[in-house]
């Protein structure tokens, strides 16, 4: 099991409470977990990562284990505490804007 | 007993404003989408609980959200806008080619027949359109594609395609404005298209005849007559009779011919709404008076309407899609502020008042006349 954490904006686009929980097939890796999440709530495709190139969205960034993951590749494996429900994968929007 | 319906997009979310026929008081309904720039709502005319609306974030991106109870709860629909084909260049501010990338939704113009089809303008300057309710979009990129679409440029505000109007007499023909290249029809349902811009002229642009490369804030027509379009432009108030093969400027005594919204009476297809503004860059009303121009005569002559309006110390302006009328006998007419007014007047125009005074920067304002 997957624990993610999303902003609050996509939360409520989601309508989903607090944190999402996820059966992930296989390595849990960036790319597993979106597409998974995705997958259950297809109102996330493209605010997140790009439709077309599947990158990430400028102003968000990933985190997990108090490590900034947005620059690993979208098929790394995620941290173990990650992987086994421990610890929460964390979608963080930008801090900034008016 | 009939009302209306004001839809009100804003930079903080979407709010809907509701009256019985009186439109004297008034139910204000919202924020939806909190926190989200709406650029634009709008209902079907088929089915008036049907609406569309464009939420857009510099964080998340783009939704589509619909509603088919009027606005009272939304479903997201799709948000995949993907040019057709390779892409390629428009022109970049400095003159160099670059990429066409989707950035938002400005406009969303419902068929006048059929609920699930909506087209949808956007940013960089194309248009998609949907046949089934928002489910999938799909690009109309005959326009984009035409030899043209390698020099448009983008006006201060973007590459938007912000106006789409839909002929009610033959919905084959559609005409659709872009910032900063101009005004198109297709007459075969969005397949091909050509700009008609004959009789604008724009300072800056060294060819007096280009086609391509005016700034267009808006266009209007008159359902009964939908050959006649009012266009303001950045710089004039321009007229066509001959479904935009030729402009002529009718400006007239205007206090100044810089704006963005202009619109048609319901009744009266020859009385005309702008909202003069200051510009280059200041973008707010000349001496801080806030004033609604109308044409009785289809351009030219010109009166202000002031009551009931700021007319001291007002600094707002008056965004493109920030315009609407109602078809209630007598007219009213609405628009909203980026100081977060919405003024409604009920009787043409003569006489104002504000719906609401304090809500966010105001983008978009459409009104549906309710049976």
């Amino acid at each position: 099991m997957i624990r993610v954490v999303l902003p609050a904006h996509l939360r409520t686009l989601a309508r989903v409470d607090g944190e999402v929980t996820l059966d992930v097939e296989g390595q849990a890796t960036q790319r597993s977990v979106l597409d998974t999440l995705e997958a259950r709530y297809p109102m996330l495709r493209g605010t997140i990562r790009d439709h077309v190139t599947q990158t990430r969205r400028p102003f968000l960034r990933f985190f997990a284990c108090e490590e900034d993951l947005s620059h690993e590749l979208p098929d790394a494996p995620l941290p173990d505490p990650v992987a086994t429900g421990a610890e929460p994968f964390l979608v963080v929007g930008a801090m900034a804007g008016g | 007993m009939s009302g209306v319906r004001v839809l009100v997009g804003t930079r903080k979310g979407a709010f809907v404003l509701t009256s019985d026929g009186t439109r004297k008081r008034w139910n204000i309904g919202g924020p939806h989408f909190g926190g989200w720039e709406i650029y634009h709502l709008k209902g079907s005319p088929a089915d008036p609980n049907r609406l569309y609306a464009s939420q857009t974030s510099g964080w998340f991106g783009q939704v589509i959200q619909r509603s088919n109870d009027g606005g009272k709860t939304w479903e997201p629909v799709d948000n995949k806008f993907v040019y057709d084909g390779v892409p390629g260049t428009h022109q970049w501010y400095d003159g160099t080619p670059h990429p066409w990338e989707f950035k938002r939704v400005w406009h969303l113009e419902p068929s006048l027949t059929d609920p699930d089809m909506v087209y949808a303008g956007v940013e960089d300057a194309a248009m998609f359109r949907s046949s089934d309710g928002g489910q999938s979009w799909h690009e109309l990129s005959g326009l984009r594609g035409h030899d043209s679409g390698s020099k448009w440029a983008p006006g201060a505000g973007g590459l938007g395609l912000h106006t789409i109007l839909i002929d009610p007499s033959n919905p084959e023909r559609i005409f659709i404005a872009i910032s900063a290249a101009g005004a198109f029809r297709t007459d075969d349902g969005g397949t091909t298209w050509r700009p008609i811009n004959r009789g604008l002229k724009s300072e800056g642009i060294p060819d007096p005849t280009a086609e391509v490369g005016h700034c267009v804030h808006r266009i209007a027509m008159h359902r009964s007559r939908p050959g006649v379009l009012f266009m303001q432009k950045h710089w004039d108030v321009m007229r066509s009779d001959d479904a935009g093969e030729s402009w002529h400027e009718v400006s007239g005594n205007l206090p100044t011919d810089f704006g963005f919204p202009i619109d048609v009476h319901a009744h009266e297809p020859d009385t005309i709404y702008v909202v003069p503004i200051k510009s280059d860059s200041e973008h707010y009303p000349p001496d801080g008076k806030l004033r609604v121009y109308r044409s009785r005569t289809g351009g030219f002559e010109w009166e202000a309407l002031t009551n009931g309006l700021p007319q001291h110390d007002c600094y707002v302006n008056v965004l493109r899609d920030a315009m609407a009328v109602d078809s209630l006998d007598s007219c009213g007419v609405y628009f909203g502020t980026t100081g977060g007014q919405v003024y409604a007047s009920t009787d043409a125009g003569n006489n104002w008042a504000p719906v609401v005074r304090d809500l966010p920067a105001v983008l978009s304002v459409e009104v549906q006349t309710l049976p």
